[in-house]
Order: C-alpha cells, then sequence, then structure tokens
C-alpha cells in the first residue's frame, strides 16, 4: 500500500452535506474531557484546500473532522489464508533438494507440483517434504509443505545417497504415498530418485515437465522430443514443471521420524577438493572478481583474486585494452554470470555489463564514483581508491587464513 | 597408471545430434570411453547393445568408437525398441568386470538415466553417478577413489568400492578424436540376445519437443496503484550500503565473503 496521502473529495462532501444519506456515518461525535467540558483540538479545525492553504467553513454547516485526517496506510503484512489437512486421504512425498539448508526454485516448483495432485479431483490430500541435513528456511510453510520430515544428523553433511536411500525406502513402506516426487536435478534429486527408483523396482517418470489429468509430458532424447505417458508414482521433475505456491500458507506439521539402520555403504565421501578457481567456465563460476577500467595494477589484481580463490572477469574496456582474454568477458557481448557473489573492480556498469551479471545474487562494487550505476546496482559499495582497497583486502584475508590455521596447529 | 588385471567395460550407444538429429558417437559415452583407454589402455573392453545398423551412417556412429584406438565391440544384438538393461546384466554377470563406465543418459529414446542404476542393482555392484575423473584404483584394498563433478565446476572426491558402475559426466576429459580408418577396420563381436521386449514404452506417444513456455511474471497487486508501480518501477533497488575509507571497505567486503562462506 502506498503511503501517499490522498484525499477522499467524495468522503469530503458528503461530510459537509447534511443532507447526504451517508452524512450520519462520518460524524465523530464531540470529545468531552474528564471535567465533562467540551474540548475542541483547534488543529484540526478545516482541511486543506486544494491550494494547499488550509479552509475552515465556519458556517457550521459542515462537519470536517473527517477531511483532514489521513487515511492511514495499510502496512500490515498480509496473511494469506491457511490451507489445512485434518485427516489426509492419501501422501504425496517431496524429497527436498536444499541446496546449502534453503529451498530453491526447483524444490517451490515441485512443492507446487506435489499440492497440484495432492487438490485435483477434489483429492484432500497431504503433502509431505522431507528434508536431510540442515534446514535454514523458515518459509516452508509458505511454500506449500503440509507435513515436514525432518531428518537431521551430522552424517547427512555428507554425500551419503545410499543412507537417504534407506531411509526414503522406510518412509514409503510407512506412509504408502500415491506420488513421490524428486527435483531432477543435479543438486543429489535426480541421483537419489534413480536409486529409489531401483530400490522400489518402480520405472519412475523422468523429466516431467506438464501434468495434464492424467497424463505426464517428459523430455526425452537428452531434450529432443516429448514424451507423453500416464501418471507414475516415481516422477522426477523438471524445473517451472508448475507454478509455486504463492496464494496459501500450510500447516508445516513436523513428523517425527527416526534415521534407519543402514550398514554396508559403498561409498565414502572424502569432501570437495580445492579447485583452481580460472579452471571453472565463467559461466558456472560461484565467486567472481572482475575488473574494469578504473584498474592500474593489473598484476595486484590477478594477485588479490588467487588470494581470494575468485574466478577473473573483466568489462569490456579492460578486454579490448588487452589486460584480459576476451574469454573474461562479462556482459551482454561475453559472458552471462549466475555467481553468488560478484565483485566488480571499477566497473562503472554500462546497461551490457548490468545485464551479463543479471543473475548475480550479491554485487559489491569498489569504485571511486559514488554516482555510477553499478553502485546503484550493488549491494555494496566501497568508494574509495581500488588499487588501496584490495591491498587492505588482501592484508586482512592473510591475517585472517593465519589465525586460523594458528588455531588449527594449537589445538 | 598401471592396472592390468583390472577388468573395465564401456558401455556405448548410438547418439543423436541436437539439431541434426544425425546419428554420431554420443559425447558421454566417447568420454567415458576415454577414461577408460586412460585407466586400462587397450585392455578396455566395450559393449553395446542394439540391432546391427543398415544404415551407414548409423555403422559409421558406432564403428567411431573403435576409431579412439580400440580393436574389437562386443555387440549383443536386440530389437532397437527392447529394454536393454537385463540383456546387458545378462551379458556382465558372465564377464564379473571390476569397472562399467556409462554416460549419465542416452541421446536418443526415453533418456531416463535409469540403465547404470539397474546395472548397478542386477550385478550388486556400487553406484556413482557423473563423474568427472578416476584417481586411482587400489586391486588390493578392492576400492577406486573417483572424481565426482558438482554444480558450479567444484568436484567432491568419494571413495567406492570395487566393483562398481559410474556414469561419466560431461566435466571428464575431453574424447581423443576417432581415426575413420582404424574405425572401419575395427571388429564388431555379434551376439544374439534375448529379446525383452518393453511393453510399457510402447503406449506412449512420443513427440518432437515444444518450446517450453517462458515463465511470466505474474503481479498479484490488488489495487491499480500498486500494479502501475510494478510495472514501471526500476527493477533495481536502492537497498545497497555504501562505505567511504579503506579500512571501513575492506572490513565490509570481508564481512560480506565471511557471510557468504567463501573464505
Amino acid at each position: 500500500m502506498s503511503e501517499l496521502f490522498r484525499r477522499d473529495p467524495r468522503a469530503q462532501w458528503i461530510a459537509r452535506n447534511r443532507l447526504h444519506p451517508l452524512h450520519q456515518t462520518l460524524v465523530i461525535g464531540p470529545v468531552f474531557g474528564p471535567s465533562g467540558l467540551l474540548r475542541k483540538n483547534l488543529h484540526s479545525i478545516g482541511f486543506i484546500g486544494p491550494n494547499g492553504l488550509k479552509r475552515i467553513d465556519r458556517s457550521g454547516a459542515s462537519n470536517d473532522s473527517a477531511q483532514g485526517s489521513r487515511r492511514a496506510a495499510a502496512a500490515s503484512e498480509v496473511i494469506l489464508p491457511l490451507h489445512q489437512v485434518l485427516e489426509p486421504a492419501f501422501y504425496i512425498v517431496v524429497v527436498l533438494d536444499l541446496v546449502s539448508g534453503r529451498l530453491n526454485g526447483h524444490d517451490k516448483d515441485t512443492l507446487g507440483l506435489a499440492q497440484q495432485l495432492a487438490n485435483r479431483n477434489g483429492g484432500a490430500g497431504a503433502v509431505v517434504a522431507i528434508a536431510f541435513g540442515e534446514l535454514k528456511d523458515d518459509s516452508l510453510d509458505k511454500a506449500g509443505v503440509d507435513r515436514l520430515i525432518h531428518l537431521d544428523s551430522p552424517h547427512y553433511e555428507q554425500y551419503n545417497p545410499e543412507q537417504r536411500c534407506n531411509d526414503l525406502q522406510v518412509i514409503v513402506d510407512d506412509l504408502k504415498p500415491q506420488h513421490i516426487l524428486l527435483p531432477d536435478s543435479i543438486n543429489g534429486g535426480g541421483d537419489l530418485g534413480r536409486r529409489l527408483a531401483t530400490k522400489l523396482q518402480q520405472r519412475p517418470a523422468c523429466g516431467v515437465w506438464k501434468l495434464i489429468d492424467d497424463t505426464v509430458t517428459c523430455r526425452g532424447s537428452a531434450g529432443k522430443s516429448d514424451i507423453t505417458r500416464p501418471l507414475s508414482q516415481l516422477m522426477l521433475v523438471m524445473e517451472e514443471c508448475s507454478e509455486p505456491i504463492s496464494e496459501t500458507r500450510h500447516e508445516n506439521i513436523v513428523i517425527p521420524q527416526d534415521t534407519s539402520q543402514f550398514t554396508g555403504a559403498k561409498l565414502i565421501d572424502q569432501g570437495n577438493i580445492s579447485v583452481d578457481p580460472n579452471a571453472i567456465p565463467l559461466a558456472e563460476a560461484g565467486f567472481i572478481l572482475s575488473g574494469g577500467n578504473g584498474i592500474n595494477d593489473w598484476p595486484q589484481f590477478h594477485h588479490t583474486a588467487s588470494v581470494l580463490g575468485a574466478t577473473e572477469g573483466a568489462s569490456r574496456v579492460a578486454v579490448d585494452d588487452g589486460n584480459m582474454p576476451r574469454e573474461r568477458q562479462v556482459g551482454a557481448t561475453g559472458t552471462w554470470v549466475t555467481a553468488q557473489v560478484y565483485i566488480a573492480v571499477g566497473i562503472s556498469g554500462a546497461i551490457q555489463h548490468m545485464q551479463g551479471i543479471g543473475q548475480c545474487e550479491k554485487v559489491v562494487a569498489i569504485n571511486t564514483d559514488e554516482g555510477c550505476d553499478m553502485v546503484k546496482r550493488a549491494d555494496l559499495s566501497a568508494i574509495g581508491d581500488s588499487t588501496e582497497i584490495l591491498t587492505r583486502l588482501v592484508e586482512l584475508i592473510e591475517q585472517r587464513k593465519q589465525t586460523i590455521n594458528g588455531g588449527a596447529t594449537n589445538d | 597408471m598401471t592396472n592390468d588385471n583390472l577388468s573395465v567395460i564401456s558401455l556405448v550407444s548410438i547418439g543423436e545430434h541436437p539439431t541434426s538429429r544425425r546419428p554420431r558417437r554420443a559425447e558421454q559415452d566417447a568420454r567415458a570411453i576415454e577414461l577408460g583407454i586412460k585407466l586400462v589402455g587397450e585392455n578396455l573392453q566395450t559393449l553395446h547393445a542394439g540391432e546391427l545398423p543398415d544404415d551407414a551412417n548409423q555403422q559409421t556412429a558406432l564403428r567411431s568408437y573403435l576409431g579412439m584406438g580400440l580393436a574389437e565391440m562386443n555387440l549383443l544384438e536386440m530389437p532397437a525398441q527392447a529394454d536393454a538393461v537385463l540383456v546387458i546384466a545378462e551379458h556382465l554377470k558372465q564377464q564379473n568386470p571390476d569397472v562399467i563406465l556409462t554416460g549419465v543418459r542416452a541421446e536418443s529414446g526415453e533418456s531416463s538415466g535409469m540403465l547404470p542404476y539397474l546395472l548397478a542393482e542386477h550385478l550388486g555392484m556400487a553406484m556413482v553417478t557423473s563423474i568427472a575423473d578416476i584417481l586411482s584404483v587400489d586391486e588390493a584394498n578392492q576400492q577406486a577413489e573417483v572424481l565426482q563433478a558438482l554444480p558450479r565446476g567444484q568436484r567432491r572426491k568419494l571413495i567406492v568400492d570395487l566393483p562398481f558402475v559410474a556414469s561419466v559426466d560431461m566435466a571428464a576429459a575431453m574424447p581423443r578424436q576417432s581415426a575413420f580408418g582404424p574405425a572401419m577396420r575395427g571388429l564388431l563381436d555379434t551376439a544374439v540376445a534375448g529379446d525383452f521386449a518393453d511393453e510399457e514404452a510402447s503406449t506412449w506417444q512420443t513427440s518432437n519437443a515444444k518450446k517450453r513456455p517462458k515463465r511470466l511474471k505474474i503481479i498479484k497487486a490488488k489495487t491499480a496503484a500498486d500494479r502501475f508501480k510494478a510495472a514501471t518501477a526500476k527493477a533495481s533497488g536502492g537497498g545497497g550500503k555504501v562505505v567511504h575509507g579503506v579500512e571501513e571497505s575492506a572490513q565490509a567486503i570481508l564481512d560480506l565473503l565471511v557471510e557468504e562462506g567463501l573464505v
């Protein structure tokens, strides 16, 4: 709701017109003080006229108490209607990817499709979301989760698809869900879903992107064909298969569940290994340090990137001047990047460049000009000389690394 | 790497070019062969299940795997639409391989990516998906170290028990070129396999992929003023924090990087 004050000429007119049928509703009665005296607030007498001057109608004919009062802005947050499933007729199980503990778009779309399946043909099914490991997101109720099974213990921080698959088997035996939905993603959903399919001896529908009545449409031939087939119990769904839930709240009731007993894991996670950041394709990189026209000291820029562990990017000017290779160019004419953190050093932000960083989550600008477009877009802007700031940043990070390493050796 | 006693089988399929739809060497399968050659050199065995193609193009596509430096390829003859899993599983049970390499998913047909999982289940092997490299194989302990490809160019190291099935990701090393002469001279060792018809899939309707509709930004504003604002407002919010001074700037940037878990 807008904070702007809006006059309501009609209400003012009704308040002035004692013969109007609605006149009484707008008249606020006289106020009496504690001693019983009639109190008048002199400041509220009259109304502001169209030319901005205060007008007082001394004829007494008009009641202008409502005229000057500003309509209160409805700042309160809209509370969505609660969708309740008291006695679930059946269950739809959704296994969430939860990248870094939060719901992503793919998870929300999957939940949207699950709600569609739970409520079609007047069915009163409940959507059970299964979350492994850390769960930082507190908006599960708004994403369409009726019931939640949260399996949390330290070993879910690692990659243990066999254990997770075993847990899922136990849950499926327990709930006997009508459908099991997983995101067909590289963040674990695709792998887990296929493992579960072999264990349940079911044929999954993979790459589902559309649901019509009792049939689903799947992408086949690595994206070249559409296969229309009947609904199956286990489905691996693509991104944007359905609209995410946005108009209802859901109960999000936690169903207690213990982790299943599983031994004989054939895979042991050894953790992620460090990758040369410049070997990562620019479009995929999660952390980019990008340099532009404002950089004078390029060796220092490269040093900073290696200390930060960031992939290097560049604006078009830096590439044209020969300071960076062409494949490092970010922007409409170069690479469209999707980084989680993008640091733009000495880039003022041409529109082509801003298009290229449109999907970045956090943008940090280091620039001398406070009025440039990049500073307007950035979540954090550092105004000052880039050389000095980068030097200080490298010092701070090296200090931090030393204290962490020092702490580790002391232990 | 010397793994003379290691038995590695690579499963290959006939690929399909994404635009022209001509038969070709499937990209992931070619990477699997490249990885297998790196592992055991000429001892790598290759297996294809399907019809011996009459079409010259398809035969060339199949033979192009031989052109990567392999002497022969095993071919299990079965109808093109039949279920390959059982055929391959039957064959591999007799072979008893240590490592089976496949692509992540086929370039034609259903391409559900289920084959490696089903094979692993049938043969009782471990399954590891989208690997980028096999670092080492320790035959004494019956374990191997593999590198799994993750999103954003990250890699995860896994220790997996032998024998195992691995699907090879596009992040693996580029395949070598296929030489035409050796490809044509290579031997196709054909055996007639069983026919397990896939009845379920025959009822499905297949059509060319339709372009998926682009999701529209739906504005759920209740008032005209809000809709107007949503339509005209600039996407960028002015909520950014601005800091001045070298020390404060560096500290603020460091704080943000720590918060995002990058340093």
